[in-house]
Protein backbone atom coordinates (compact mmCIF):
# COMPACT_ATOMS: atom_id res chain seq x y z
CA UNK A 1 0.00 0.00 0.00
CA UNK A 2 1.10 3.57 -0.67
CA UNK A 3 1.76 5.84 2.27
CA UNK A 4 -1.13 7.95 3.49
CA UNK A 5 -0.14 11.56 2.86
CA UNK A 6 -1.78 14.23 5.00
CA UNK A 7 -1.05 17.82 6.01
CA UNK A 8 -0.75 18.70 9.68
CA UNK A 9 -1.09 22.34 10.71
CA UNK A 10 -0.88 24.22 14.01
CA UNK A 11 -2.15 27.67 14.83
CA UNK A 12 -2.32 30.29 17.60
CA UNK A 13 0.48 28.81 19.69
CA UNK A 14 -0.24 25.07 19.34
CA UNK A 15 2.87 24.92 17.10
CA UNK A 16 5.03 25.76 20.14
CA UNK A 17 4.37 22.24 21.42
CA UNK A 18 5.62 20.74 18.15
CA UNK A 19 9.03 22.28 17.61
CA UNK A 20 7.52 25.58 16.47
CA UNK A 21 6.71 24.16 13.02
CA UNK A 22 3.35 25.39 11.76
CA UNK A 23 2.87 23.08 8.78
CA UNK A 24 4.08 19.53 8.15
CA UNK A 25 3.48 17.01 5.42
CA UNK A 26 3.15 13.51 6.87
CA UNK A 27 3.50 10.16 5.16
CA UNK A 28 1.82 7.60 7.38
CA UNK A 29 2.07 3.83 6.98
CA UNK A 30 -0.55 2.96 4.35
CA UNK A 31 -0.97 -0.60 5.63
CA UNK A 32 -3.00 0.43 8.63
CA UNK A 33 -6.21 2.36 9.18
CA UNK A 34 -5.59 5.86 10.51
CA UNK A 35 -8.16 7.49 12.75
CA UNK A 36 -7.61 10.77 14.57
CA UNK A 37 -7.16 8.68 17.74
CA UNK A 38 -4.22 6.85 16.13
CA UNK A 39 -2.86 10.10 14.75
CA UNK A 40 -2.81 11.67 18.24
CA UNK A 41 -0.84 8.68 19.56
CA UNK A 42 1.57 8.95 16.64
CA UNK A 43 2.02 12.68 17.26
CA UNK A 44 2.69 12.09 20.95
CA UNK A 45 5.32 9.46 20.16
CA UNK A 46 7.01 11.26 17.26
CA UNK A 47 6.68 15.03 17.16
CA UNK A 48 5.37 16.39 20.49
CA UNK A 49 8.35 18.21 22.01
CA UNK A 50 6.87 20.05 25.01
CA UNK A 51 4.91 18.92 28.05
CA UNK A 52 2.28 16.43 26.74
CA UNK A 53 -0.39 17.64 29.19
CA UNK A 54 -0.50 20.95 27.30
CA UNK A 55 -1.76 19.01 24.27
CA UNK A 56 -3.38 15.79 25.44
CA UNK A 57 -5.71 14.80 28.21
CA UNK A 58 -6.36 11.07 28.38
CA UNK A 59 -6.60 9.82 24.80
CA UNK A 60 -7.96 13.08 23.36
CA UNK A 61 -6.83 16.71 23.04
CA UNK A 62 -7.01 18.88 26.14
CA UNK A 63 -9.89 21.36 26.59
CA UNK A 64 -9.19 24.58 24.67
CA UNK A 65 -7.69 22.98 21.57
CA UNK A 66 -9.91 22.84 18.50
CA UNK A 67 -9.37 20.18 15.86
CA UNK A 68 -10.33 21.00 12.28
CA UNK A 69 -10.37 18.52 9.45
CA UNK A 70 -10.35 20.27 6.08
CA UNK A 71 -11.47 23.46 7.85
CA UNK A 72 -14.44 21.78 9.51
CA UNK A 73 -14.82 21.17 13.25
CA UNK A 74 -13.99 17.52 13.98
CA UNK A 75 -17.12 17.32 16.15
CA UNK A 76 -19.10 17.40 12.91
CA UNK A 77 -17.03 14.48 11.54
CA UNK A 78 -16.87 11.90 14.28
CA UNK A 79 -14.01 13.28 16.40
CA UNK A 80 -11.52 10.56 17.42
CA UNK A 81 -13.13 7.98 15.14
CA UNK A 82 -12.79 10.00 11.94
CA UNK A 83 -10.82 7.98 9.41
CA UNK A 84 -8.13 10.00 7.67
CA UNK A 85 -8.23 10.19 3.87
CA UNK A 86 -5.40 10.98 1.50
CA UNK A 87 -4.60 14.72 1.33
CA UNK A 88 -6.64 15.55 4.44
CA UNK A 89 -5.66 18.71 6.24
CA UNK A 90 -5.73 18.43 10.04
CA UNK A 91 -5.43 21.71 11.93
CA UNK A 92 -4.94 22.11 15.69
CA UNK A 93 -5.79 25.53 17.09
CA UNK A 94 -5.19 26.77 20.62
CA UNK A 95 -7.94 29.03 21.82
CA UNK A 96 -6.78 32.56 22.61
CA UNK A 97 -8.06 34.48 25.61
CA UNK A 98 -6.03 37.71 25.55
CA UNK A 99 -7.34 41.11 24.59
CA UNK B 1 25.17 81.22 33.46
CA UNK B 2 23.22 81.77 36.66
CA UNK B 3 20.29 83.03 34.62
CA UNK B 4 20.15 79.80 32.68
CA UNK B 5 20.23 77.76 35.89
CA UNK B 6 17.32 79.75 37.27
CA UNK B 7 15.40 79.21 34.05
CA UNK B 8 16.16 75.51 34.09
CA UNK B 9 14.94 75.06 37.64
CA UNK B 10 11.86 77.13 36.88
CA UNK B 11 11.17 74.83 33.93
CA UNK B 12 11.52 71.70 36.05
CA UNK B 13 9.21 73.18 38.68
CA UNK B 14 6.55 74.13 36.14
CA UNK B 15 6.64 70.69 34.54
CA UNK B 16 6.21 69.08 37.94
CA UNK B 17 3.34 71.41 38.84
CA UNK B 18 1.57 70.66 35.57
CA UNK B 19 2.00 66.92 36.06
CA UNK B 20 0.57 67.16 39.58
CA UNK B 21 -2.36 69.23 38.38
CA UNK B 22 -3.10 66.65 35.69
CA UNK B 23 -3.17 63.89 38.27
CA UNK B 24 -5.53 65.97 40.42
CA UNK B 25 -7.71 66.76 37.41
CA UNK B 26 -7.92 63.09 36.44
CA UNK B 27 -8.82 62.13 39.97
CA UNK B 28 -11.54 64.78 40.21
CA UNK B 29 -13.02 63.79 36.84
CA UNK B 30 -13.12 60.20 37.98
CA UNK B 31 -14.81 61.18 41.26
CA UNK B 32 -17.40 63.10 39.27
CA UNK B 33 -18.06 60.09 37.02
CA UNK B 34 -18.41 57.76 39.98
CA UNK B 35 -20.80 60.18 41.62
CA UNK B 36 -22.86 60.46 38.45
CA UNK B 37 -22.94 56.68 38.18
CA UNK B 38 -24.10 56.36 41.77
CA UNK B 39 -26.85 58.93 41.12
CA UNK B 40 -27.87 57.09 37.95
CA UNK B 41 -27.97 53.81 39.87
CA UNK B 42 -30.27 55.38 42.48
CA UNK B 43 -32.62 56.55 39.76
CA UNK B 44 -32.63 53.04 38.30
CA UNK B 45 -30.37 53.25 35.32
CA UNK B 46 -32.15 50.45 33.47
CA UNK B 47 -35.21 52.58 33.00
CA UNK B 48 -33.11 55.51 31.86
CA UNK B 49 -31.40 53.56 29.07
CA UNK B 50 -34.57 51.70 28.13
CA UNK B 51 -36.63 54.86 27.99
CA UNK B 52 -34.19 56.49 25.62
CA UNK B 53 -34.30 53.42 23.40
CA UNK B 54 -38.06 53.04 23.79
CA UNK B 55 -38.52 56.38 22.07
CA UNK B 56 -36.55 55.50 18.95
CA UNK B 57 -35.38 58.22 16.67
CA UNK B 58 -37.02 57.98 13.29
CA UNK B 59 -35.21 60.71 11.38
CA UNK B 60 -31.68 61.65 10.57
CA UNK B 61 -30.63 65.24 11.13
CA UNK B 62 -28.80 67.21 8.45
CA UNK B 63 -25.67 66.82 10.52
CA UNK B 64 -26.18 63.02 10.55
CA UNK B 65 -26.61 62.99 6.79
CA UNK B 66 -23.44 64.99 6.17
CA UNK B 67 -21.45 63.09 8.74
CA UNK B 68 -22.45 59.54 7.80
CA UNK B 69 -22.86 60.16 4.06
CA UNK B 70 -20.18 57.70 2.98
CA UNK B 71 -21.91 54.79 4.70
CA UNK B 72 -25.45 56.07 4.03
CA UNK B 73 -24.93 55.63 0.31
CA UNK B 74 -24.08 51.96 0.77
CA UNK B 75 -26.91 49.95 -0.76
CA UNK B 76 -27.25 47.55 2.18
CA UNK B 77 -26.75 50.14 4.90
CA UNK B 78 -28.75 53.24 4.00
CA UNK B 79 -30.95 55.45 6.15
CA UNK B 80 -32.61 52.51 7.89
CA UNK B 81 -29.25 51.07 8.86
CA UNK B 82 -28.10 54.42 10.22
CA UNK B 83 -31.28 54.81 12.25
CA UNK B 84 -30.91 51.32 13.70
CA UNK B 85 -27.36 52.15 14.69
CA UNK B 86 -28.44 55.45 16.21
CA UNK B 87 -31.04 53.64 18.32
CA UNK B 88 -28.75 50.80 19.30
CA UNK B 89 -26.86 50.24 22.52
CA UNK B 90 -23.67 48.20 22.67
CA UNK B 91 -21.77 47.05 25.74
CA UNK B 92 -18.00 46.64 25.42
CA UNK B 93 -16.34 44.56 28.13
CA UNK B 94 -12.64 45.42 28.38
CA UNK B 95 -11.24 48.73 27.12
CA UNK B 96 -7.92 47.25 26.09
CA UNK B 97 -6.37 46.29 22.77
CA UNK B 98 -9.67 44.97 21.36
CA UNK B 99 -12.12 47.28 23.11
CA UNK B 100 -10.41 50.50 22.03
CA UNK B 101 -10.58 50.01 18.24
CA UNK B 102 -14.02 48.36 18.50
CA UNK B 103 -15.41 51.35 20.41
CA UNK B 104 -13.68 53.78 18.07
CA UNK B 105 -15.39 52.35 14.98
CA UNK B 106 -18.78 51.95 16.65
CA UNK B 107 -18.82 55.52 17.93
CA UNK B 108 -17.55 56.94 14.66
CA UNK B 109 -20.20 55.00 12.73
CA UNK B 110 -22.94 56.58 14.82
CA UNK B 111 -23.82 53.98 17.45
CA UNK B 112 -26.18 55.85 19.78
CA UNK B 113 -25.46 54.30 23.17
CA UNK B 114 -22.29 52.67 24.37
CA UNK B 115 -21.42 51.06 27.69
CA UNK B 116 -17.75 50.61 28.62
CA UNK B 117 -16.55 48.21 31.31
CA UNK B 118 -13.04 48.03 32.69
CA UNK B 119 -11.87 47.74 36.29
CA UNK B 120 -8.31 48.72 35.40
CA UNK B 121 -6.37 51.98 35.09
CA UNK B 122 -4.32 53.12 32.09
CA UNK B 123 -0.62 52.17 32.25
CA UNK B 124 2.18 53.09 29.89
CA UNK B 125 2.52 49.46 28.80
CA UNK B 126 -1.03 49.70 27.42
CA UNK B 127 -0.42 52.56 25.00
CA UNK B 128 1.14 50.54 22.15
CA UNK B 129 -2.17 48.83 21.46
CA UNK B 130 -4.90 50.50 23.50
CA UNK B 131 -5.12 53.42 21.17
CA UNK B 132 -7.83 55.51 22.83
CA UNK B 133 -5.70 56.11 25.91
CA UNK B 134 -2.93 58.68 26.05
CA UNK B 135 0.26 59.49 27.95
CA UNK B 136 -1.57 62.17 29.87
CA UNK B 137 -4.30 59.81 31.00
CA UNK B 138 -2.02 57.19 32.55
CA UNK B 139 -3.41 56.40 35.98
CA UNK B 140 -7.00 57.22 34.97
CA UNK B 141 -9.67 54.53 34.78
CA UNK B 142 -9.61 52.94 31.31
CA UNK B 143 -13.36 53.30 30.82
CA UNK B 144 -13.15 56.98 31.73
CA UNK B 145 -10.11 57.59 29.54
CA UNK B 146 -11.79 55.87 26.57
CA UNK B 147 -14.93 57.92 27.11
CA UNK B 148 -12.98 61.18 26.87
CA UNK B 149 -11.34 60.08 23.60
CA UNK B 150 -14.61 58.74 22.14
CA UNK B 151 -16.57 61.91 22.88
CA UNK B 152 -13.94 63.85 20.97
CA UNK B 153 -14.69 61.61 17.99
CA UNK B 154 -18.46 61.85 18.29
CA UNK B 155 -20.15 63.96 20.93
CA UNK B 156 -23.60 62.59 20.02
CA UNK B 157 -22.92 59.14 21.47
CA UNK B 158 -24.25 58.55 24.95
CA UNK B 159 -21.50 56.75 26.85
CA UNK B 160 -21.83 55.09 30.20
CA UNK B 161 -18.74 53.94 32.12
CA UNK B 162 -18.61 50.99 34.49
CA UNK B 163 -15.21 51.21 36.16
CA UNK B 164 -15.41 47.94 38.05
CA UNK B 165 -14.95 44.21 37.62
CA UNK B 166 -17.93 42.55 35.98
CA UNK B 167 -18.89 39.48 38.03
CA UNK B 168 -21.73 37.09 38.77
CA UNK B 169 -23.39 39.61 41.08
CA UNK B 170 -23.55 42.63 38.77
CA UNK B 171 -23.40 41.09 35.26
CA UNK B 172 -27.13 40.61 34.62
CA UNK B 173 -27.92 44.10 35.85
CA UNK B 174 -25.19 45.70 33.74
CA UNK B 175 -25.88 43.74 30.54
CA UNK B 176 -29.69 43.81 30.52
CA UNK B 177 -30.25 47.25 28.88
CA UNK B 178 -27.92 46.62 25.92
CA UNK B 179 -28.68 45.08 22.52
CA UNK B 180 -25.28 43.53 21.77
CA UNK B 181 -22.26 42.67 23.92
CA UNK B 182 -18.63 42.71 22.78
CA UNK B 183 -16.29 40.38 24.63
CA UNK B 184 -12.99 42.27 24.55
CA UNK B 185 -11.83 40.78 27.85
CA UNK B 186 -8.51 39.13 28.55
CA UNK B 187 -9.31 36.08 30.67
CA UNK B 188 -11.17 32.79 30.61
CA UNK B 189 -13.38 33.38 33.68
CA UNK B 190 -14.86 36.58 32.21
CA UNK B 191 -15.45 34.83 28.87
CA UNK B 192 -17.59 32.12 30.52
CA UNK B 193 -19.37 34.73 32.64
CA UNK B 194 -20.29 36.88 29.62
CA UNK B 195 -21.39 33.83 27.65
CA UNK B 196 -23.72 32.54 30.33
CA UNK B 197 -25.18 35.97 31.09
CA UNK B 198 -25.71 36.71 27.38
CA UNK B 199 -27.40 33.33 26.81
CA UNK B 200 -29.73 33.96 29.78
CA UNK B 201 -30.54 37.46 28.52
CA UNK B 202 -30.61 36.40 24.83
CA UNK B 203 -27.99 38.92 23.74
CA UNK B 204 -25.64 38.21 20.84
CA UNK B 205 -22.02 38.11 22.02
CA UNK B 206 -19.32 39.26 19.59
CA UNK B 207 -16.18 37.58 20.85
CA UNK B 208 -12.63 38.57 19.93
CA UNK B 209 -9.26 37.53 21.30
CA UNK B 210 -5.62 38.06 20.44
CA UNK B 211 -2.16 37.03 21.57
CA UNK B 212 1.30 37.52 20.08
CA UNK B 213 0.70 37.62 16.30
CA UNK B 214 -2.60 35.71 16.30
CA UNK B 215 -6.24 36.66 16.59
CA UNK B 216 -9.63 34.91 16.68
CA UNK B 217 -13.18 36.13 16.15
CA UNK B 218 -16.69 34.68 16.28
CA UNK B 219 -20.25 35.58 17.30
CA UNK B 220 -22.00 33.48 19.96
CA UNK B 221 -25.68 33.16 20.72
CA UNK B 222 -26.87 34.49 17.37
CA UNK B 223 -29.65 32.72 15.48
CA UNK B 224 -29.13 28.96 15.60
CA UNK B 225 -25.41 29.35 16.25
CA UNK B 226 -23.59 27.89 19.24
CA UNK B 227 -22.62 29.59 22.47
CA UNK B 228 -19.12 29.62 23.99
CA UNK B 229 -19.94 26.59 26.14
CA UNK B 230 -21.12 24.58 23.12
CA UNK B 231 -17.60 24.94 21.73
CA UNK B 232 -15.72 24.86 25.04
CA UNK B 233 -17.76 22.86 27.58
CA UNK B 234 -14.68 22.49 29.81
CA UNK B 235 -12.26 25.34 30.62
CA UNK B 236 -8.62 24.88 29.60
CA UNK B 237 -6.03 23.96 32.26
CA UNK B 238 -4.63 27.22 33.75
CA UNK B 239 -1.05 26.34 32.76
CA UNK B 240 -2.13 26.30 29.09
CA UNK B 241 -3.43 29.89 29.23
CA UNK B 242 -1.18 32.84 28.39
CA UNK B 243 -2.13 36.51 28.71
CA UNK B 244 -0.77 39.49 26.77
CA UNK B 245 1.37 40.60 29.73
CA UNK B 246 3.31 37.32 29.62
CA UNK B 247 3.07 36.30 25.96
CA UNK B 248 3.16 39.73 24.36
CA UNK B 249 0.96 41.02 21.55
CA UNK B 250 1.32 43.34 18.58
CA UNK B 251 -1.05 46.32 18.59
CA UNK B 252 -1.91 46.04 14.91
CA UNK B 253 -3.16 42.48 15.56
CA UNK B 254 -5.57 43.51 18.35
CA UNK B 255 -6.55 46.43 16.11
CA UNK B 256 -7.57 44.10 13.28
CA UNK B 257 -9.66 41.86 15.52
CA UNK B 258 -11.21 44.79 17.43
CA UNK B 259 -12.20 46.53 14.19
CA UNK B 260 -13.80 43.28 13.01
CA UNK B 261 -15.75 43.02 16.26
CA UNK B 262 -17.19 46.47 15.51
CA UNK B 263 -18.08 45.27 12.00
CA UNK B 264 -19.88 42.17 13.28
CA UNK B 265 -21.73 44.24 15.91
CA UNK B 266 -22.93 46.64 13.18
CA UNK B 267 -24.06 43.67 11.04
CA UNK B 268 -25.96 42.18 13.98
CA UNK B 269 -27.62 45.54 14.75
CA UNK B 270 -28.77 46.37 11.25
CA UNK B 271 -29.21 42.80 9.98
CA UNK B 272 -26.64 43.06 7.23
CA UNK B 273 -24.73 40.28 5.47
CA UNK B 274 -23.70 36.95 6.97
CA UNK B 275 -22.92 37.29 10.64
CA UNK B 276 -19.88 35.35 11.85
CA UNK B 277 -21.98 32.80 13.75
CA UNK B 278 -21.22 29.08 13.66
CA UNK B 279 -17.87 30.01 12.16
CA UNK B 280 -14.54 30.99 13.64
CA UNK B 281 -12.15 33.40 12.00
CA UNK B 282 -8.49 32.68 12.64
CA UNK B 283 -5.95 35.36 11.83
CA UNK B 284 -2.25 34.56 11.70
CA UNK B 285 -0.49 37.91 11.49
CA UNK B 286 2.93 36.45 10.86
CA UNK B 287 1.84 34.98 7.52
CA UNK B 288 -1.10 37.39 7.03
CA UNK B 289 -3.49 34.47 6.64
CA UNK B 290 -7.18 34.55 7.46
CA UNK B 291 -8.97 31.21 7.84
CA UNK B 292 -12.67 30.91 8.19
CA UNK B 293 -13.61 27.58 9.71
CA UNK B 294 -16.97 25.95 10.25
CA UNK B 295 -17.54 25.13 13.91
CA UNK B 296 -20.24 22.97 15.42
CA UNK B 297 -23.83 24.11 15.86
CA UNK B 298 -25.57 24.28 19.24
CA UNK B 299 -24.66 21.37 21.52
CA UNK B 300 -27.94 19.54 22.25
CA UNK B 301 -26.90 18.99 25.87
CA UNK B 302 -25.17 22.35 26.39
CA UNK B 303 -25.23 23.24 30.09
CA UNK B 304 -26.46 26.75 29.44
CA UNK B 305 -28.06 27.23 25.98
CA UNK B 306 -29.88 23.90 25.44
CA UNK B 307 -33.60 23.39 26.02
CA UNK B 308 -32.91 21.81 29.43
CA UNK B 309 -30.01 23.85 30.83
CA UNK B 310 -28.24 22.77 34.01
CA UNK B 311 -26.99 26.28 34.63
CA UNK B 312 -29.88 28.69 35.07
CA UNK B 313 -28.14 31.36 37.10
CA UNK B 314 -24.62 32.71 37.10
CA UNK B 315 -22.02 30.70 39.00
CA UNK B 316 -18.59 31.46 40.50
CA UNK B 317 -16.52 31.65 37.30
CA UNK B 318 -13.13 32.08 38.93
CA UNK B 319 -13.71 28.83 40.80
CA UNK B 320 -15.13 27.08 37.72
CA UNK B 321 -12.04 28.01 35.69
CA UNK B 322 -9.49 27.87 38.50
CA UNK B 323 -8.25 31.24 37.22
CA UNK B 324 -8.68 34.87 38.19
CA UNK B 325 -10.86 37.30 36.25
CA UNK B 326 -8.07 39.87 36.10
CA UNK B 327 -4.63 39.72 34.54
CA UNK B 328 -3.00 41.04 37.70
CA UNK B 329 -0.06 39.10 39.14
CA UNK B 330 -0.95 35.96 40.99
CA UNK B 331 2.44 35.19 42.54
CA UNK B 332 3.40 31.54 42.85
CA UNK B 333 4.59 30.23 46.19
CA UNK B 334 6.32 26.94 45.46
CA UNK B 335 9.46 27.11 47.61
CA UNK B 336 10.60 26.80 51.22
CA UNK B 337 11.82 30.02 52.88
CA UNK B 338 15.47 28.85 52.76
CA UNK B 339 15.19 28.50 48.98
CA UNK B 340 14.38 32.17 48.59
CA UNK B 341 16.55 35.25 48.56
CA UNK B 342 15.38 38.85 48.94
CA UNK B 343 16.78 41.24 46.33
CA UNK B 344 18.16 43.54 49.04
CA UNK B 345 20.08 40.71 50.67
CA UNK B 346 21.49 39.65 47.34
CA UNK B 347 22.53 43.23 46.61
CA UNK B 348 24.15 43.81 50.01
CA UNK B 349 25.75 40.45 50.80
CA UNK B 350 26.06 38.27 47.75
CA UNK B 351 26.57 40.37 44.67
CA UNK B 352 30.29 40.85 45.38
CA UNK B 353 30.84 37.18 46.35
CA UNK B 354 31.37 34.34 43.86
CA UNK B 355 28.01 33.01 42.71
CA UNK B 356 26.16 31.80 39.62
CA UNK B 357 23.31 34.12 38.62
CA UNK B 358 20.99 32.60 36.01
CA UNK B 359 18.20 34.61 34.40
CA UNK B 360 15.53 32.19 33.13
CA UNK B 361 13.53 34.61 30.95
CA UNK B 362 13.16 34.11 27.17
CA UNK B 363 16.03 35.72 25.16
CA UNK B 364 13.80 38.53 23.80
CA UNK B 365 13.07 39.63 27.36
CA UNK B 366 16.69 39.23 28.51
CA UNK B 367 17.72 41.58 25.73
CA UNK B 368 15.45 44.33 27.12
CA UNK B 369 17.32 44.59 30.43
CA UNK B 370 19.46 42.35 32.62
CA UNK B 371 21.48 42.35 35.85
CA UNK B 372 25.22 42.79 35.22
CA UNK B 373 26.46 39.36 36.32
CA UNK B 374 23.54 37.34 35.01
CA UNK B 375 23.65 34.68 32.33
CA UNK B 376 20.59 33.93 30.24
CA UNK B 377 19.29 30.35 30.32
CA UNK B 378 15.61 30.26 29.28
CA UNK B 379 13.35 28.19 31.55
CA UNK B 380 12.82 25.60 28.81
CA UNK B 381 16.58 24.89 28.77
CA UNK B 382 16.56 24.47 32.54
CA UNK B 383 13.61 22.07 32.41
CA UNK B 384 15.05 19.93 29.60
CA UNK B 385 18.45 19.87 31.37
CA UNK B 386 20.35 21.27 28.40
CA UNK B 387 21.90 23.80 30.83
CA UNK B 388 23.90 21.00 32.51
CA UNK B 389 26.56 20.82 29.81
CA UNK B 390 27.02 24.57 29.69
CA UNK B 391 27.70 24.88 33.43
CA UNK B 392 29.29 21.48 34.03
CA UNK B 393 32.38 22.99 35.60
CA UNK B 394 30.67 25.51 37.90
CA UNK B 395 28.15 22.90 39.04
CA UNK B 396 30.95 20.68 40.35
CA UNK B 397 31.59 23.22 43.09
CA UNK B 398 29.01 22.59 45.83
CA UNK B 399 30.02 25.80 47.61
CA UNK B 400 29.08 28.05 44.70
CA UNK B 401 25.63 29.52 45.40
CA UNK B 402 23.21 29.27 42.49
CA UNK B 403 20.67 32.07 42.17
CA UNK B 404 17.86 32.01 39.63
CA UNK B 405 15.83 35.03 38.62
CA UNK B 406 13.15 36.13 36.20
CA UNK B 407 10.84 39.08 35.64
CA UNK B 408 8.46 38.74 38.59
CA UNK B 409 9.67 35.73 40.53
CA UNK B 410 7.37 32.96 39.29
CA UNK B 411 9.37 31.08 36.63
CA UNK B 412 12.46 31.37 38.84
CA UNK B 413 10.68 29.25 41.47
CA UNK B 414 9.86 26.55 38.93
CA UNK B 415 13.52 26.62 37.90
CA UNK B 416 14.74 26.35 41.53
CA UNK B 417 12.52 23.32 42.09
CA UNK B 418 14.00 21.63 39.06
CA UNK B 419 17.64 22.48 39.73
CA UNK B 420 17.57 21.70 43.46
CA UNK B 421 16.07 18.28 42.76
CA UNK B 422 19.17 17.49 40.74
CA UNK B 423 21.64 19.22 43.07
CA UNK B 424 20.27 18.75 46.57
CA UNK B 425 23.67 19.54 48.16
CA UNK B 426 23.94 22.96 46.46
CA UNK B 427 22.48 26.22 47.67
CA UNK B 428 19.86 26.95 44.99
CA UNK B 429 17.64 29.99 45.55
CA UNK B 430 15.46 32.37 43.59
CA UNK B 431 15.26 36.15 43.79
CA UNK B 432 11.90 36.95 45.40
CA UNK B 433 9.84 39.20 43.12
CA UNK B 434 12.44 39.07 40.34
CA UNK B 435 13.50 42.15 38.41
CA UNK B 436 10.36 44.02 39.43
CA UNK B 437 11.50 43.74 43.06
CA UNK B 438 14.99 44.80 42.01
CA UNK B 439 13.57 48.04 40.60
CA UNK B 440 11.35 48.75 43.59
CA UNK B 441 13.84 47.84 46.34
CA UNK B 442 17.36 48.28 44.96
CA UNK B 443 17.67 50.32 41.77
CA UNK B 444 14.79 52.60 40.79
CA UNK B 445 16.48 53.35 37.46
CA UNK B 446 16.27 49.70 36.35
CA UNK B 447 13.61 49.46 33.59
CA UNK B 448 10.26 47.76 34.19
CA UNK B 449 8.25 46.07 31.49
Amino acid sequence: MDDLKIILEFSAGAELLFGNIKRRQLSLDGNQKWTIANLLKWMHANILTERPELFLQGDTVRPGILVLINDTDWELLGELDYELQANDNVLFISTLHGG
Amino acid sequence: MIDSEVLQSERVKLKRDIAELRVTLNRKEQCLRELEEAIADCEDSDEAVESSSSTPQTQLSNDDIARYSRQLILQDFGVQGQLKLKNSSVLIVGMGGLGCPAAQYLVSAGCGHLGLIDYDDVERSNLHRQILHSEQRCGMSKAESARIALLELNSHCEIRCHSRVINSINAMHIIRPYDVVLDCSDNVATRYLLNDACVMLRKPLVSGSALKMDGQLTVYGYGQGPCYRCIYPVPPPPEAVTNCGDGGVLGAVTGIIGAMQALEAIKVIIGLGDVMSGRLLIFDGSSCMFRNIRIRTKRPNCHVCSAQPLITELIDYEMFCGMHATDKDNPLDLLEPEQRLEVKEYHQNLQTQPHLLIDVRPPAEFEICQLPQSTNVPLSEILDDSYLKRFAKQLEDKELPIILLCRRGNDSQIAVQHVSNRFPAHSVRDLVGGLHAWTSSVDATFPIY
